[in-house]
């Protein structure tokens, strides 16, 4: 799902610039065009910029520079409370003296609609996150869960086109948040609202998103959907913040099609696919996913470059097995192997060729 | 409190000699407040206990100086108790004007002092105001600097401005010496309050006006309200700002109390400090209440 630039973006950044003292950039010139019905992620390191994103789209924050549109319709002059923009808080903001219902009857009040209409409305959103009976508890009794279900159904009971969530799942422990991943995901699907959310884990960015914007010092340094995120980082930031990554320092050696070679420092000569080099004589980091590397001669395609790789360690971890291994004088290289029927345990100290499909290891920006 | 069991001799000891400490220290703080009770109902005009109430003889107790509140001042205090007797007690009686004066002017001093100070204590929490502690210094002042230079200091600003002698000028002072309680009070509440409520009230839709008042008063609210009762007090036992600005004519209860201890020593002082001790326990037992309510508030808002 990409959304095209131009008309049919819902909601648009163009040329965003945000600073607080008036001397450094925390956004700069951010450029993003948001599909109407799309969820994306806003994925980044802690002061990467993109809950100010965030909260510039929702109206707590003004642009300093640029222009945010909404449905073709410039926003920046618009207070949040005519944006109709739903947003699920981090700590989930429930109003602690208003009951569960009241809480959910706040916006539709706001709005001047009926009673009947209002009751009618609360419970829908109660029995889509499946809190129906709750209606009359106070947020303080709910376990955290339920209060990001009510959270949730608060930002969306007064039908916004637009949803945007700030780390909502942050406070919850692994297993119910990777429940509530899912419910997300399955509403959005439901209700085909726009979602906009901000993250800074990986693994929920790439389980949820259409789409993931990564951030990092203030500029989106990869847009993309999860698989080519992860499978095709276009720079050195994107393939180590998304996954494990292997990098190894070189020079470019040739350069021709979608192919080149790079020599290592240690004299080592490896294939590769250019992304970020151009000529040879450039400096470069190669970058390999652990899985993707190969130490059985079957597996590793003909005619490729192989490297000897010196075992330091093997870790068994039920599923895979890890290998700690010294690349080129690299002691950190990470080799990930499953574990099938008759799948080779490697020892400390042994010597084994690697080796990988070119396309697998990407020639990026040098450190 | 129990010791525990390998506690040794000396420290049992101490335990009994602590405990008779904290009791005496105790005793210090609350017996000149308790001691007036029972000699407000001495039955003789004078400050100390008789034989007869030493005896605890029924005859040595007496309501006469409740009785003084009321017919002190009255234009004919020995006619029939009907309702010309209370219409006149209510128009003449000394002690009953000076307390519909102090309730007069701590009414509208707590209000003045509860709306100023609750958008003072607003405008000073928030993130972007500059100056913050100096302004916040400020305001405090008045609970610093010594009652009376700010008296002194009233005295010549509004003898020169007209307000001398007047409600207004009185309540204007009381509300000034209010002020720094309401702020405190608000400032502490609003160190609890999450800022995003505010923030998903106006996402839902809510004008910054509805927001305040729909979410962000009545979580403050407790703040707000130990504020105005702090204020009250402070206005209702303030006597040197009122020597200093009120008309001969505007007596209020500390003030005519500081007459009657110059001019006639008379238990009827008892009497009315008596009634005041009441009242003070019935307004801490309303923010003791208060503050147990917000503290359920507080603790239902998550993390």
């Amino acid at each position: 799902m990409n959304a095209g630039r131009g008309d049919e973006a819902f909601v648009a950044f163009e040329h965003v610039q945000k600073s607080y003292d008036g001397e450094t950039l925390v956004v700069k010139d951010l450029n993003l065009d948001i599909g109407r019905g799309e969820f994306l992620t806003m994925l980044g390191p802690s002061g990467s910029g993109k809950t100010t994103c965030l909260m510039m789209l929702a109206g707590f924050e003004t642009a300093t520079h640029g222009e945010i549109r909404l449905a073709g319709r410039p926003i920046n002059s618009v207070p949040p409370e005519k944006r109709g923009i739903g947003m699920v808080f981090q700590n989930y903001a429930l109003f602690p003296h208003m009951t569960v219902g009241e809480n959910l009857a706040f916006p539709l009040e706001v709005r001047k609609l009926g009673r009947a209409e209002i009751e009618a409305k609360v419970k829908r959103a109660l029995d889509m996150v499946q809190m129906g009976a709750f209606a009359a508890r106070r947020p303080a009794q709910l376990s955290g869960g339920q209060q990001q279900r009510i959270a949730l159904a608060r930002a969306l009971v007064f039908e916004p086109e637009l949803v945007l969530m700030d780390e909502p799942l942050g406070a919850l422990d692994k297993q119910l948040r990777e429940h509530m991943q899912f419910e997300i995901r399955r509403l959005h699907e439901r209700l085909g609202v726009t979602v906009v959310y901000v993250t800074h884990d990986q693994g929920e960015a790439l389980t949820m998103s259409d789409r993931v914007a990564v951030f990092n010092d203030g500029r989106i340094q990869q847009l993309a959907p999860p698989e080519e995120l992860y499978e095709r980082p276009e720079n050195r930031f994107v393939a180590s913040f998304i996954g494990e990554n292997n990098t190894l320092e070189g020079v470019v050696e040739t350069i021709s099609g979608g192919a080149c070679t790079v020599r290592l420092a240690t004299g080592e000569i490896l294939d590769a696919a250019p992304v970020n080099v151009t000529r040879p004589g450039e400096r470069t980091t190669v970058s390999i996913r652990p899985e993707r590397v190969e130490f059985k001669p079957e597996n590793i395609p003909p005619g490729v470059h192989t490297v000897e790789a010196e075992v330091l360690e093997f870790i068994y971890m039920g599923d895979v097995f890890r290998t700690r291994m010294r690349v080129a004088g690299n002691d950190n290289f990470v080799m990930k192997c499953r574990n099938s029927v008759g799948q080779r345990k490697l020892e400390p100290g042994e010597r084994v060729p690697i080796g990988w499909a070119p396309h697998d290891a990407r020639a990026l920006d040098p450190l | 409190m129990a010791l525990p069991v390998y506690a040794t001799p000396l420290e049992r000891l101490w335990r009994w000699v602590y405990l008779a400490i904290c009791a005496l220290v105790f005793l210090f703080l609350i017996a000149p407040i308790l001691i007036i009770i029972p000699l407000s109902f001495n039955a003789e005009p004078y400050f100390t206990f008789t034989e007869k109430m030493l005896r605890l003889d029924p005859e040595g107790y007496s309501l006469r100086w409740y009785d003084t509140l009321l017919t002190m001042g009255m234009a004919a205090p020995d006619a029939p108790r009907d309702a010309a007797w209370w219409s006149d007690s209510w128009r003449n009686a000394a002690w009953v004007n000076a307390a519909k004066n102090s309730l007069i002017i701590g009414f509208f001093a707590t209000i003045l002092a509860t709306c100023l100070g609750t958008l003072a204590a607003l405008g000073l929490a928030r993130p972007e105001m500059p100056y913050r502690r100096t302004i916040m210094a400020i305001l405090i002042s008045p609970m610093i600097v010594p009652i009376i230079i700010t008296a002194t200091g009233l005295f010549f600003f509004y003898s020169m401005t007209g307000l001398a002698n007047s409600y207004l000028g009185i309540i204007l002072a009381h509300a000034t010496l209010g002020i720094p309680f309401v702020i405190i009070t608000v400032t502490a509440t609003l160190v609890g309050f999450d800022q995003s409520l505010n923030r998903a009230a106006l996402s839902l839709g809510a004008s910054p006006t509805r927001a305040f008042f729909k979410v962000t008063m009545p979580l403050i609210m407790p703040g707000v309200i130990s504020g105005a009762l702090f204020a009250f007090v402070t206005s209702f036992d303030e006597v040197v700002v009122v020597l200093f600005v009120a008309a001969h004519d505007q007596q209020t209860i500390p003030r005519q109390m500081w007459n009657g201890i110059r001019e006639q020593i008379s238990p009827a002082i008892l009497a009315v400090a008596t009634i005041l001790v009441v009242i003070s326990i019935a307004l801490l037992t309303v923010l003791e209440l208060l503050r147990r309510r917000s503290e359920r508030l507080r603790g239902l808002s998550p993390g």
